[in-house]
C-alpha cells in the first residue's frame, strides 16, 4: 500500500485550506500531472523498514545461508543428542576397542580405546559446546551492553572507572588468567567454565557499545528528546540502543565462536570440562595417548571447526546486512 | 567558430548493480571550446560527474561500462584509447579537482611531495629542486600563504579552503589543456566558496585552459560560466551560453531549478520545488524522462511516449533544448535572470 | 611525543600494580601455598613452621603481597616455594625460547600475510582471492592445539613411516645442540608452523581488509586522475595507507602471544614459558604462577604501548600531545 508521498504535492503547504501555488505559463495555471501516472512512471516510493533490507542482504549472502543451514544441523544434533547419538556415550564395549570408523553398528566414528562410540561422543561433546557458547554468549553480551551503555551514556567517572576495569582486564594474559581461574576456582561442568569465561568477555562489547553510546550521546535528536522532557532510561532504550543493536548481534554470534574454542583449549589443557561431562576438547586431549588412531583426533577437532566456521560465516553475513556503511560500489 | 577542444558523442554509461542495471549516462553530446568554461548543471545523479570521469577512464570498469560514444580529444578518441596512453594525458593535459578536498588527499603524505608526484609523474628527468620551486610557486599562485613552510606540512594541517587550493593547485602543475573541476566548492563554507572561485578564475587568466566546471549551483554557474549545460537522468536537456540560459530558458527542467530558488529581492509566499523526486536511473519513465514532473507537459502524451531530441530553440543556432513544446515556453521570462541581474 | 609515552608509562605502573594485587589475592586466597609442601612426608613439622613463617605465610594478604613484592624488586621474583630455587632464572631461560618461536613465526606470518593480503584485495573475487579467504575463514576456526597435534601426528607417521625425520616433533633440542643449530631449528618447525599458520589467516585476512577500504576512497582516486600508473597508486599510496592498522594489530598480537603460546608449547613440550606457566600451575607452585602472570602483563603492555607509539608515528594526524 503506497500512501502518497506529501512531497508529490506542490509547494510548501502550512496551512491546508490555502490553495496550493500553480506554475504559470502565459497565465495560465497549471498544476504537475496526475499522481498514478507519476507513480506509474518510476517515481514509486517503497518504504522499507530497516529490517527488511537487513534480511535481504542477510538472505542473498551465500556463506551466511551455509553457515546457517550447517549450524542448524550440528547444533540440531547437539540439542536432540539423546536422538542423535546411536549409543549412551559411556557404554564400554570390550569387544570394540579402537575400532576404525565404519558402517557396521553404527560406529562412523569408531571407538575410542575403551570401546565408547566415538560418534556418540562426538554428538554430546556438540551439546556441551552449544551450552557454553551460547551461554557465555548471551550473558556477556548483556553484561557488555549494561556496563558499555551506562559508561558510554553517563561519562565522567563512571566511565571512567568502568573504562579501567576494562583496560585490566584486557591487559591481561587471557588464556593465562582463565587458566589460573578454573585451576584455582576448580572447573569441571561447563556451567562453571561458562561463568568463568563470562568474566572476561564482556569486556570486548562494552568498548564498542560505550563507543556508541558516547557518539549518539551528542546527537540532536538526542538533545530534542530530552528537551522534551524524555527522561535518562527513555532516552537511552528508545533512540541510542537501538543502534548498537546490529554491533551487539555480531559480536555476540562470533563471541560464541571464540568461546567454544577457548573452553576447547581449556579443556584440552585439563583446566575446563573435565568428565564425566563430555567435551570436544576433552576428546582431543585423550586421543593423545594414541596418535596412530587418527579418528580419535581428528573428528572431534574437525567438529570444532565445522561449528566456528559456521558461526563465522552467519557473523559475517550478518555484519554485512547490519552494518550501515556498506562498501558498494559508487555510481 | 574555432576547433573543439573537447568533442563528446553520443557517451553512453551505465552501471552493473545488485538492484539492475543503471544508465547514468545516456548518450549525451557535447564539445568544450579552448579557453572557455563551460558549466554543467544538474542534480545529483543527473550523470554530470560519470560522464567526465568515463572520459579520463576513471570509470572502474567492472561494474561500470561504456557502452557507446566517442570522446575526440585533440585528434584522438580517448575512450578508444589505449589505457597507458590516456594515462599520460590524465594529470598532464587533462585535470581533474574533485569535490571533498580532506578525503581527496592523501593523509600521510605531505602536501608538497604530493604535488611534485603530479608533476614527476609526467616529466620524471626534472630535478628534485626544480620541482619544488614550482611547486612553491603553483601554491603562492593559488594563494597559499607561506608556501615555502607549507610545502612540508600534511593535508590535515590546511584548512578546507586552503586543501582545495592545494587541489586545483595540483591540478594545473603540468598545464593543463582541460581542467574538470567536480563540485569544487561544494564541501566548502559559503565565505571559503568565494574566494576558491576567484582561485578558479585566476588559473584560468593565467594558464588558459578550458575548464569543465560541473556543478548544482546555479550562482556559481553564472558567475564564471560562459557556456551552459543542463543534465538530468543522464541526458542533456538544455544547452547554450550563459546569458540565454539564465534570461530565456527554454527548458521547464531550467525554468524549475531557476524558479525554486528562492529569491531574496521578491516577496514571496512560497518556495517552488520541483515537484516529485529524480527518477530511479534503473527504470526511467518513458519518453522524456522529465515529465512526470513537468508542468508543461500536462499529460500530453508526446511526453511519455517520444524521447525529446535536442533542437534548436529562439535563442540561437547555439540554443539547444530537448523538449518536445520549448516553443511554448517562447516569451517567457525567467525571474531569476531579473534579480541577478544578468542581462 | 615523548610526552605522552611518558605518560603512558607511568599511567601503566598502577595498572600493573592493580593487576599484579589482584591476582596476588586471588592466587593466594584460592590456593594453599603450602598444601603440596605438607603432603611431602620429608618435610618435618618443624621445617614446615619455619618455612610458613620465613615467607610471611601468616601474615594476611595485602601485607604479604607487599613481601612478596619486595622479593619482586630485590629477588627477582624470589623462590618459588615448592623447589625453594629462585625463579628468575628459569623465567629467563624459558622467555627465550618461547621468544625465538614466536619472533619467527611472526615474521614469517606478517610478511607472507601482508603479501597475499595486497594481492587478495588487487584481484578480489579471483581464484586467487577465493583460495586464500577460505583459508583465512579456516585458520581462524581451527583450535591451536588441533593444528598442533594434526602436525605433530603427521611428521610422527613419517618418521614411522619411512624413517625420516624431517622435523621434531617435541622437545626444544636433542642434547648439545645451539640456539642456533640446525637442529634446534629442526625441533621448533612445527611450533612455528603452528603458530604462523594461524597469525598468517589473521594477517591476511586484516590487510586485505585494509586495502580494500583504501583503494575505494578518494585521494586513491586522485592519485589516478594525476596519471600515476597503477602499480605506483597500489604501492605509493594504497599499500602505504593500508600498513597502518596493520602494524597494531602486529604489536597486539605478539603481545598477546606470550600470553597464548602456552597450549602450542604443551603438546610440543617446548621448555618455553607457556609450558612452564602450565607445570607451576598443575603443581599449585604459586608464586612462580605469579611470576608468570606478572612478566607477561608487562610484556603485554610494552607492546601495547608499541602499538600506540607506532601508530601515531605512521599516521601524522594523531597528534598525542
Amino acid at each position: 500500500m503506497t500512501e502518497i508521498d506529501p512531497s508529490l504535492r506542490p509547494g510548501l503547504h502550512l496551512d491546508d485550506d490555502v490553495a496550493p501555488p500553480g506554475q504559470t505559463v502565459d497565465g495560465v495555471i497549471t498544476t504537475p500531472v496526475g499522481l498514478d501516472s507519476a507513480v506509474v512512471a518510476g517515481l514509486e516510493i517503497k518504504a522499507r523498514s530497516q529490517w527488511d533490507y537487513a534480511r535481504r542482504r542477510f538472505l542473498r549472502h551465500r556463506l551466511a545461508m551455509l553457515g546457517l543451514v550447517g549450524l542448524v544441523i550440528i547444533f540440531g544434533a547437539g540439542i536432540f543428542a539423546n536422538y542423535v547419538a546411536p549409543y549412551n556415550p559411556a557404554e564400554i564395549d570390550l569387544n570394540n576397542l579402537l575400532h576404525a570408523p565404519t558402517t557396521t553398528a553404527h560406529h562412523y566414528f569408531g571407538t575410542d580405546n575403551i570401546g565408547r562410540d566415538y560418534f556418540s561422543r562426538v554428538v554430546w561433546g556438540i551439546r556441551t559446546s552449544e551450552e557454553v557458547g551460547v551461554f557465555v554468549a548471551v550473558v556477556s553480551s548483556f553484561i557488555g551492553l549494561v556496563v558499555g551503555a551506562i559508561a558510554g551514556y553517563y561519562g565522567g567517572w563512571i566511565d571512567n572507572v568502568l573504562m579501567r576495569i576494562t583496560d585490566l582486564v584486557l591487559t591481561l594474559p587471557a588464556l593465562a588468567i582463565l587458566l589460573t581461574a578454573s585451576a584455582l576456582l576448580g572447573a569441571g561442568s561447563q556451567w562453571r567454565v561458562s561463568l568463568i569465561l563470562t568474566l572476561f568477555f564482556w569486556t570486548g562489547l562494552a568498548r564498542v557499545v560505550r563507543g556508541i553510546f558516547l557518539s549518539l550521546r551528542e546527537k540532536e535528536y538526542v538533545e530534542a528528546a530530552k528537551a522534551s522532557g524524555a527522561g535518562d532510561a527513555r532516552i537511552m532504550f528508545r533512540h541510542i540502543l537501538p543502534n548498537t543493536l546490529g554491533p551487539v548481534i555480531v559480536n555476540g554470534t562470533l563471541a560464541v565462536a571464540t568461546a567454544i574454542l577457548t573452553e576447547a583449549a581449556l579443556s584440552f589443557l585439563g583446566f575446563g570440562i573435565k568428565p564425566p561431562t563430555p567435551s570436544l576438547g576433552v576428546l582431543v586431549s585423550d586421543a593423545q595417548t594414541n596418535p596412530q588412531q587418527w579418528w580419535l583426533t581428528v573428528f572431534p577437532g574437525l567438529t570444532i571447526v565445522a561449528i566456528v566456521l559456521c558461526v563465522n560465516f552467519m557473523g559475517d553475513g550478518l555484519r554485512d546486512a547490519l552494518d550501515p556503511t556498506q562498501r558498494r560500489i559508487r555510481a | 567558430m574555432p576547433e573543439p577542444l573537447l568533442s563528446i558523442r553520443d557517451l553512453a554509461v551505465e552501471f552493473r548493480t545488485d538492484d539492475g542495471l543503471v544508465h547514468a549516462v545516456d548518450g549525451i553530446t557535447y564539445d568544450v571550446f579552448p579557453g572557455e568554461t563551460l558549466g554543467i548543471v544538474g542534480e545529483s545523479g543527473s550523470g554530470k560527474s560519470v560522464s567526465t570521469m568515463s572520459i579520463l577512464g576513471l570509470i572502474p570498469q567492472p561494474p561500470g561500462r561504456i557502452r557507446s560514444g566517442t570522446a575526440m580529444f585533440k585528434g584522438k578518441d580517448l575512450l578508444k584509447m589505449k589505457k597507458r596512453e590516456l594515462r599520460r594525458l590524465r594529470g598532464d593535459e587533462l585535470a581533474m579537482v574533485f569535490q571533498d578536498p580532506m578525503t581527496s588527499l592523501n593523509p600521510v603524505i605531505r602536501i608538497g611531495d604530493q604535488l611534485g608526484e603530479a608533476i614527476k609523474t609526467h616529466y620524471p628527468r626534472e630535478s628534485d629542486d626544480k620541482v619544488k620551486e614550482r611547486v612553491i610557486e603553483l601554491l603562492r599562485l593559488v594563494g597559499v600563504p607561506n608556501p615555502d613552510v607549507r610545502y612540508a606540512q600534511y593535508p590535515h594541517e590546511f584548512s578546507g579552503g586552503m586543501r582545495q587550493r592545494a587541489m586545483i593547485a595540483m591540478s594545473i602543475a603540468n598545464s593543463p589543456s582541460l581542467l574538470i573541476a567536480d563540485e569544487p566548492t561544494t564541501a566548502l563554507d559559503v565565505t571559503i566558496q568565494a574566494q576558491v572561485l576567484e582561485v578558479l578564475k585566476t588559473v584560468q587568466e593565467k594558464t588558459d585552459a578550458a575548464t569543465i566546471l560541473i556543478t548544482h549551483d546555479l550562482g556559481i554557474v553564472a558567475e564564471l560560466c560562459d557556456r551552459v549545460i543542463v543534465m538530468y537522468a543522464g541526458r542533456i536537456v538544455e544547452q547554450g551560453d550563459v546569458f540565454t540560459i539564465f534570461q530565456n530558458p527554454r527548458h521547464p527542467y531550467t525554468i524549475g531549478l531557476m524558479d525554486s530558488l528562492p529569491k531574496l529581492t521578491e516577496d514571496e509566499e512560497w518556495l517552488q520545488p520541483i515537484p516529485g523526486q529524480p527518477p530511479s536511473l534503473i527504470n526511467r519513465p518513458s519518453g522524456c524522462a522529465f515529465h512526470p514532473r513537468c508542468f508543461l507537459s500536462q499529460g500530453r502524451a508526446r511526453c511519455r511516449e517520444e524521447v525529446p531530441e535536442r533542437r534548436p530553440v529562439d535563442g540561437g543556432p547555439e540554443h539547444t533544448s530537448a523538449c518536445h513544446f520549448a516553443e511554448e515556453l517562447i516569451g517567457r521570462h525567467s525571474k531569476f535572470a531579473d534579480s541577478v541581474g544578468v542581462s | 611525543m615523548l610526552t605522552y609515552i611518558a605518560r603512558r608509562v607511568l599511567y601503566s605502573i598502577p595498572v600493573l600494580f592493580v593487576s599484579t594485587f589482584l591476582s596476588f589475592v586471588f592466587v593466594s586466597l584460592a590456593g594453599n601455598p603450602t598444601a603440596a609442601l605438607r603432603a611431602n612426608p620429608r618435610f618435618s613439622a618443624n621445617t614446615l613452621h619455619n618455612i610458613y613463617l620465613q615467607n610471611h605465610l601468616n601474615k594476611s594478604i595485602p601485607v604479604r603481597y607487599v613481601y612478596w613484592l619486595q622479593d619482586v624488586f630485590t629477588h627477582k621474583l624470589g623462590k618459588s616455594l615448592l623447589t625453594f630455587q629462585p625463579i628468575w632464572p628459569d623465567i629467563t631461560r624459558t622467555l627465550g625460547h618461547t621468544a625465538q618461536v614466536i619472533i619467527i613465526a611472526e615474521t614469517l606470518a606478517i610478511i607472507l600475510g601482508v603479501i597475499v593480503g595486497i594481492f587478495s584485495a588487487i584481484r578480489q573475487y579471483s581464484v586467487f582471492d577465493y583460495v586464500f579467504t577460505s583459508f583465512s575463514f579456516l585458520g581462524f576456526a581451527m583450535p591451536t592445539f588441533w593444528l598442533a597435534l594434526l602436525l605433530q601426528i603427521l611428521f610422527v607417521d613419517i618418521y614411522l613411516k619411512w624413517n625420516v625425520r624431517i622435523f621434531y616433533t617435541s622437545g626444544l633440542n636433542s642434547p648439545n645442540h645451539g640456539t642456533w643449530s640446525l637442529d634446534r631449528l629442526q625441533h621448533i618447525a612445527l611450533p612455528v608452523m603452528t603458530l604462523c599458520i594461524i597469525s598468517f589467516a589473521l594477517y591476511s585476512r586484516y590487510m586485505r581488509a585494509s586495502m580494500l577500504d583504501v583503494i575505494n576512497s578518494d585521494y586513491v582516486r586522485t592519485a589516478r586522475a594525476k596519471g600515476l600508473s597503477e602499480w605506483r597508486v597500489v604501492m605509493r599510496h594504497v599499500v602505504r595507507n593500508a600498513l597502518i592498522p596493520i602494524v597494531t594489530v602486529a604489536a597486539l598480537n605478539l603481545g598477546g602471544l606470550f600470553g597464548g603460546v602456552i597450549v602450542t608449547e604443551t603438546v610440543f613440550t617446548l621448555d618455553g614459558i607457556g609450558y612452564y606457566f602450565v607445570q607451576k600451575l598443575q603443581n599449585d607452585d604459586l608464586y612462580a604462577v605469579m611470576a608468570y602472570l606478572v612478566v607477561t602483563s608487562v610484556i603485554i603492555i610494552v607492546f601495547n604501548l608499541i602499538a600506540d607509539i607506532l601508530y601515531g608515528y605512521l599516521d601524522p594526524r594523531i597528534r598525542y600531545d
